[in-house]
């Protein structure tokens, strides 16, 4: 599939533009509709490395040195550096000499191969050299389908990123969003570089609160096609439609818990807007909170011992948290009038969340040992804020331009992402965790 | 030739792969069910005059003078026609100018004890999606009340809201948001 990337379309020619349109008339419309990703701010510190085209990978499409070069440039930790053509071309059993990678200033080097097998499958092979040190940093062997070329090029890309930096990748997990085009919304899942985007649901009435299950394959959300919210299951692999809670009145905010076993849901049911726990199949309905205010937005911590929400029991919407199994709730954000929307950190440690100051909604996050807490952005329409599974980056909604559009930004604010769509809103963002 | 030229040959398929992408949809995604029954509302009386047939003349009858009742839901000169209460920002009570439509509806809602509404409440753009359904269920409820105060069953009523999903004016400013700090009351076949 032609990768259309919107970011670059600036800088192309008109001609060229049109040449992509004819291009895009025969591999199909799909790649125009995905979500493109620009990066608007870099880390500090960007290791550069350079990722040297594997021999034989013209085998494969898309290129696997290609993927694995857009994954850490576009994560905002990594330089790749231009490689010349070299001859023969390198495979990962080629001696390394590394005093001429580091006179090219690359402090890591990957060298990989592709090769074809009798059955029709192929095998990839790459290494990890770090040129610095002088050290071989091992590597990994793939046997794969043709298809699965792009998936084995993200594997290769988090095997680098977790070897430099420590932390788990996040290249092979998946993001959910809701695009609002002009005659109806769709609920979207793509890969987390935006390919491979798949409609799990298309409807002419809104679509809110999508939430991943934690073992990736089902997704909750809300959706007003029958005129009123209703919370609904969907078995991403068996695609089908299944209503989880509609009952009378509103019912919204679907929340899973650590184990899966458990959604937390708000519902109307019982006056006001009440928290309730229920089985993901709608059975076994208990009420959590009572409260003479609105309580909503629930979200299990990761160890699932405890349940944070919105509530305006105290006369502001403010963050709130209680035992999962029930309890007195206390109060955790005591800054500003309008704090809600929290989002847990997948080691437990910080709490992102939406606060309104100035009538400006941005997304901030707070040390949940300190309580110390500091604004991340500096735009003013921020909603839903959500982690990536190993914690470094926050994923959100955000208004730029008049367009809706989704942001990525690291905890220390420096590394930016935008994430956007030709011609439609985005928004509603839920970060994939990953899969087992 | 000039820069921003496009050859035809372009140009066309240009507009090729335009209609491609205006036709064109995801494989197979979930289509949203079939909304929830409607419910009959009751046909208007009258219908076209019939004269009085004399054995052996066929009757005539004459379309020009029908008379048919207008439904007062959907008479503009009648109050119950008017389905929408607004509110000022943060707030959900309903305003004292809006005490006799609500009064008109809950009248009209005993003397049809078979009729169920449905109640739709709504907020401005600003903040929290999921807030904003808190906030508009509010506004719901608080209707809901009024109309339960005055004699309505609660059978008769379901609230809910929509919160900021569904604006009547799509604009960023303060008049567009005061339209849509609001409560809809349905009628059957409205919802």
């Amino acid at each position: 599939m032609i990768e259309y990337n919107l970011a670059m379309s600036r800088r192309l020619s008109v001609r060229a533009l049109a040449l992509a349109a004819l291009l895009l008339a025969f591999f199909g419309p799909a790649a125009l509709a995905q979500l493109s990703i620009e990066v608007t701010g870099a880390g500090a510190q960007r290791i550069p490395i350079a990722i040297v085209p594997f021999a034989g990978e013209g085998a494969l499409a898309p290129s696997i040195s290609q993927i694995v070069r857009d994954d850490l440039d576009r994560c905002g930790l990594f330089r790749t550096l231009e490689v010349p053509p070299l001859t023969p071309p390198p495979t990962e059993a080629s001696p390394v000499n590394y005093a001429e990678w580091r006179s090219r200033l690359a402090d890591a080097l990957v060298l990989g191969s592709v090769a074809a097998r009798p059955d029709g499958r192929f095998e990839v092979r790459f290494k990890l050299f770090d040129t610095v040190k002088g050290e071989d940093l091992s590597g990994v062997a793939y046997t794969l389908q043709r298809e699965q070329a792009r998936t084995t090029a993200h594997h290769i890309a988090d095997f680098v990123y977790e070897k430099l930096t420590g932390e788990k990748g996040v290249f092979s997990t998946k993001i959910a969003y809701v695009v609002k085009r002009p005659d109806r919304y769709e609920l979207q899942i793509s890969d987390a570089d935006g390919a491979n985007e798949q409609a799990l649901l298309i409807s002419h009435e809104p679509i809110i609160s999508p939430a991943w299950s934690p073992d990736g394959r089902r997704i909750a959300y809300v959706s007003f096609q029958q005129k009123k919210p209703i919370v609904y299951v969907q078995d991403l692999q068996l695609g089908k439609q299944r209503v989880v809670a509609n009952f009378k009145g509103s019912n919204s905010a679907p929340a899973w818990s650590p184990d899966g076993g458990t959604l937390a849901v708000a519902l109307s049911r019982d006056g006001g807007s009440q928290l309730f726990l229920m089985s993901p199949d709608g059975s076994n309905v208990r009420r959590l909170t009572s409260s003479s205010g609105i309580d909503t937005e629930p979200t299990f911590s990761p160890d699932g011992q405890s349940i944070y929400f919105t509530s305006d029991r105290g006369g502001s919407p403010q963050i709130y948290r209680m035992p999962a199994t029930g309890g007195e709730p206390q109060r955790v954000t005591f800054e500003g009038s309008y704090n809600v929307s929290p989002h847990v950190s997948p080691d437990g440690k910080r709490l992102a969340f939406i606060a309104r100051h100035n009538g400006k909604y941005q997304v901030a996050v707070m040390d949940l040992a300190t309580h110390q807490q500091q604004i991340l952005t500096d735009s003013d329409k921020d909603e839903s804020p959500s982690f990536a599974p190993n914690g470094r980056m926050i994923l959100l909604a955000t208004v730029i331009g008049g367009r809706g559009v989704l942001s990525a930004v690291s905890a220390d604010g420096r590394i930016k992402q935008r994430l956007s769509i030709a011609a439609g809103d985005v928004r509603e963002p839920a970060w994939g965790p990953f899969i087992q | 030739m000039p820069k921003n030229w496009i050859a035809p040959i372009h140009a066309l398929a240009l507009a090729a792969a335009a209609g491609l992408i205006l036709a064109g949809c995801a494989a197979s995604p979930t289509q949203e069910q079939s909304p929830a029954g409607v419910e009959e509302r009751k046909p208007g009386e009258g219908g076209p005059e019939t004269r009085g047939a004399k054995p052996g003349q066929v009757p005539t009858i004459d379309l020009t003078s029908k008379k048919q009742a207008a439904s007062p839901l959907t008479d503009p000169n009648n109050i119950l026609s008017k389905r929408s209460i607004y509110y000022d920002f943060d707030q959900y009570d309903v305003k004292d100018e809006y005490r006799p439509l609500v009064e008109a509806h809950a009248k009209y809602l005993r003397d049809h004890p078979d009729v169920k509404v449905l109640i739709q409440g709504n907020t401005d753009e600003r903040g929290s999606r999921e807030y904003n359904v808190g906030l508009g269920q509010r506004r719901s409820d608080g209707v809901k009340k009024m109309l339960l105060l005055l004699g309505v069953k609660e059978s008769q009523i379901e609230a809910v809201s929509l919160g900021e999903e569904k604006p009547k004016d799509p604009g960023h400013d303060e008049q567009a948001w005061s339209q849509n700090r609001r409560c809809d009351i349905l009628y059957p076949g409205e919802y």
